[in-house]
């Protein structure tokens, strides 16, 4: 920041007013005006401005609601492990193992199907998946089952399609804090006596945790909002909580539940990046 | 516990680029070695393979009498103070002084109050809960010294450590590395491309050029008697004059000298040996340029088509544009055969 | 133990590609349904939805859509990351936190309140919504990256362009905006891919006029059809062609 520049703070807020009112009005009044909204109700297909916590109250009161919030929280949490015990060998693999030269091709071959498109990528699981898929025709052809599983539409694909793509994004970020610790520390390390074992448990891996844990609250936001996955993959008899909001808005244009669940959706992210950014914090210190 | 070190024709090769080219070395136990030479010289490279990071492409490497060329860095009795220290961030400065000795096994009381005494060693005592990050460079050095020497190793290697802090700071810590190696008797050996600093603490110096050794000895006899060009060249400013020898004497662009030699030959001579007395008198120099650096005028002088460099006294009266007489003692000239048309 | 490591990188990688492989082999499916078995190789997917007017219109209005809302993006996050960054303006920290927030919102409830604002104010859904909405997503993260390749090499040059005279149009014109040419372009390209991609604002917001992976999640509820995995393929193949793309401008910048 250059104070020396103060007096033109004129021309500072002519280059800074396009964007901050373009977010103001198209993020910041929506997210008010949700607020506001989720505390109306939908009466005989009118909105009426009610300002009261109804939405919130049947929200905690009705089992549908509450098991959709369970579903989220117990999906997001087996998805975010699941994903870091996966790729974290596959990032030091690649970081580690494979000769410097083919590190780069490794790299982007494990992430390559990050650009089919989403929608895309979770159907192709439900190809895999189905019940005439690929992995059911693979087993019954090997004889190893009888009759085919049903994967496609329970908790277990939705999990598998989430990982999927979560791997491919935390070997990514794994991988680059990898390969950005100074290679002395490993060297020092050995220096002294380490094995590469235990190089790695009192160097490298306390140095990436944090990494880690951004890693892992990336996964968590994501996963927990995403609509898509659980749409295809999951199917219907488990919802999660996107999938809980959509229903309010398509058969029912029960905006203002949509909003209160939204913005419990959006606390629950709050809490997740509290309890991250104190784990950091405390990291540091 | 210190040992003795002996490099046996070692050859590093990376690909086509030969770094070390057969180079041989005894290093005497005790003996504070300083490796010296321009950037690309090969010096890390043979710190390197001191250290075991690195397996020569060909020669044996034997630490006090035993043969470690194929032992890796984590087994070998040497421990490395790194350029930019790698301390741990994320532990104290105990566990990193004591890091070495965990891996080793020894209990968390005897190894952490071996630490203790360490970082008073190197002068930060009871400081050691803090983290690397609150240190200065400087503190940093001491702890990455401490560190390595906790676990008493038989060599202890320094890659450029002093490369990284100000003038008055290296100085400082020229005098501490002295002071703790004499102190503790373990076998230094300190890489650097500084000759000042290579002068002020070795017991004896390396001088390497293009993966090869120049020159070795005590710093005084590297100084005033060096054994090769390369060698006058880089230990301090040297006034390089061409020549040619014809027998008794050499002639030259600035005067003749009553040396025996023959052939195209370099003289070499400081700039604090050329004055206006002397044993053997040259041509006039015109002076053209003067600075003055406190215990010394340095003056830039013309010869014919020869530029010379000498340091006169301070209180000598020389102006630009004078004319000086210049003089020079026999024995403060270096001959050294020169090879057709380079210097 | 080293071929622990191998055999891992292989079974990540079976486990990484099979879905895009299975995507690929059964768009050539020559048959109903694109699941085992393989009864031959055709083209005939592809060529359908070339001829599907629908599919096309949506992939054109989905260029259009991510051409539109990166420019944008791109234009006012450089002018805000600059103006923040050269000029000390009172409640910097609110500003900065104002144009970061939109990162940690999940797409769904971003989609949702603008989907109530224009409700409430009566705008109706169209393509230009869905490129309001993909702006907010995009403002931020060109904002972010520009803004923090802001360094003193810069600073440094256009002090030494006013210095000679330039006004601060000029300044960014001919000297900020080329010197950060690289963070912009990666910018604009990572601002394109996610735009091209992104599905939940897109179908919220949208009424007629879809984008492509609105109009292929419609084509899903008509069950597995091949030509799903024909249009799937060939997005994929234009996002690998994009990111190579923008490989090599890096690379090339880098040399």
């Amino acid at each position: 920041m250059n104070p020396a520049a103060a007096g033109r703070t004129s021309t500072g807020w002519g280059l800074v007013l396009p964007a901050g009112l373009w977010l103001a009005a198209f993020f910041a009044a929506p997210m008010a005006l949700m607020l506001a909204v989720s505390l109306w109700s939908r009466e005989k297909g009118q909105l009426v401005q009610s300002w009261d916590l109804d939405n919130y109250h049947r929200f905690f009161e009705k089992s549908y609601f509450l098991q959709g919030l369970i579903n989220s929280l117990e999906i997001t949490a087996a998805v975010t492990l699941i994903s870091i015990l996966l790729a974290y060998p596959l990032a030091w693999i690649i970081a580690e193992r494979v000769p410097k030269r083919f590190q780069r091709l490794a790299l982007i071959l494990a992430i390559l199907p990050f650009w089919t498109s989403y929608v895309v990528r979770s159907y192709s699981w439900l190809l895999v998946l189905g019940k005439a898929g690929v992995v059911n025709q693979f087993l019954l052809g090997l004889g190893l089952i009888a009759e085919p599983l049903d994967v496609a539409g329970t908790r277990g694909a939705t999990i598998i399609g989430f990982v999927h793509f979560f791997v491919m994004l935390l070997t990514l970020t794994i991988y680059a804090n990898l390969v950005q610790l100074p290679p002395n520390y490993r060297r020092a390390a050995a220096d002294l006596g380490a094995s590469r074992f235990q190089t790695f448990r009192h160097v490298i891996l306390p140095l990436t945790l944090p990494g880690i844990m951004v890693g892992a609250f990336l996964t968590f936001v994501l996963c927990i909002g995403d609509y898509i996955t659980p749409q295809i993959l999951g199917g219907n008899n488990e919802l999660v909580l996107p999938q809980v909001i959509m229903l309010q808005i398509g058969r029912r244009a029960d905006f203002p539940m949509a909003a209160a669940i939204a913005l419990i959706l959006m606390a629950v992210v709050t809490l997740a990046y509290l309890a991250t950014a104190r784990w950091l914090r405390l990291e540091r210190a | 516990m210190t040992a003795a070190i002996s490099l046996q024709s070692i050859t590093m090769r990376f690909g086509s680029f030969t770094a070390l080219k057969e180079v041989s070395l005894e290093i005497a136990a005790g003996e504070y070695a300083v490796l010296l030479g321009p950037s690309g010289c090969g010096k890390s490279t043979l710190l390197s393979v001191l250290g075991g990071f690195l397996t020569p492409t060909s020669g044996r490497v034997f630490l006090g009498g035993e043969e470690v060329t194929e032992t890796t860095a984590a087994r070998r009795a040497t421990t490395t103070v790194f350029q930019d220290y790698a301390l741990f961030p994320h532990m104290t400065l105990l566990d990193n002084v004591a890091f070495g000795l965990r891996m080793r096994g020894v209990a968390k009381r005897s190894r952490l109050a071996r630490a203790d005494d360490m970082l008073a060693l190197v002068g930060l005592p009871g400081e050691g809960e803090k983290r690397p990050h609150e240190l200065s460079g400087g503190q940093r050095q001491r702890v990455a010294l401490a560190r390595a020497l906790a676990v008493e190793p038989e060599a202890l290697l320094l890659d450029e450590p002093l490369g990284a802090l100000d003038l008055k700071l290296r100085r400082q810590m020229q005098d501490e590395l002295k002071a703790i190696q004499a102190r503790i008797g373990t076998t230094f050996i300190h890489v650097t491309h500084d000759q000042e600093e290579a002068m002020a603490i070795a017991d004896s110096i390396i001088v390497m050029n293009q993966g090869a050794i120049e020159d070795r000895g005590a710093p005084a006899r590297i100084y005033s008697d060096p054994a090769t060009l390369f060698t006058a060249g880089f230990m301090g400013e040297v006034n390089l004059i061409e020549g040619q020898g014809r027998g008794r004497e050499v002639e030259t662009a600035v005067g003749s000298f009553p040396l025996p030699a023959e052939g195209p030959v370099v003289l070499a001579v400081r700039p604090e040996h050329l004055s206006q007395i002397g044993e053997t008198s040259l041509c006039e120099a015109r002076v053209a340029d003067t600075a003055f650096f406190g215990t010394y005028v340095r003056a830039h002088l013309q010869v014919g088509p020869e530029s010379l460099f000498a340091h006169l006294p301070a209180e000598t009266p020389v102006t630009k544009g004078m004319t000086l007489g210049l003089a020079v003692d026999l024995d403060k000239v270096k001959i050294f055969p020169r090879s057709d048309g380079s210097m | 133990m080293r071929w622990a490591s191998w055999i891992y990188l292989a079974a990540a990688y079976v486990f990484i590609f099979l879905p895009v492989v299975v995507l690929l082999i059964f768009s050539f499916q020559d048959g109903r349904l694109p699941i085992p078995p393989f009864k031959g190789a055709t083209f005939r997917w592809y060529g359908e939805i070339f001829a599907d007017q629908r599919l096309m219109s949506a992939l054109a209005n989905s260029l259009l859509v991510a051409l539109f809302s990166s420019a944008v993006s791109v234009v006012l996050g450089f002018l805000a990351a600059f103006g923040l960054a050269r000029y000390w303006l009172p409640g910097t920290a609110l500003l900065r936190g104002l144009l970061t927030a939109p990162l940690t919102v999940s797409y769904l409830i971003i989609g949702l309140g603008l989907l109530t604002l224009f409700n409430e104010i009566g705008v109706p859904r169209s393509l230009l919504t869905v490129g309001i909405g993909h702006v907010v997503i995009n403002l931020p993260l060109c904002f972010a990256i520009i803004y923090a390749s802001m360094g003193e090499h810069q600073r440094s040059a256009e002090r030494a362009a006013r210095d000679l005279g330039a006004t601060t149009l000029q300044t960014l014109w001919l000297v900020t905006a080329p010197m950060l040419l690289p963070s912009i372009l990666a910018a604009f390209f990572l601002s394109l891919t996610l735009s091209w991609d992104e599905f939940i604002i897109a179908f919220l917001l949208a009424r007629f006029d879809v984008t492509l992976p609105v109009e292929i999640w419609n084509m899903l509820r008509s069950g597995l059809n091949p030509k799903t995995n024909a249009i799937g393929s060939l997005v994929f193949l234009f996002s690998v062609i994009l990111v190579l793309m923008l490989e090599t401008l890096l690379l090339r910048r880098r040399k």
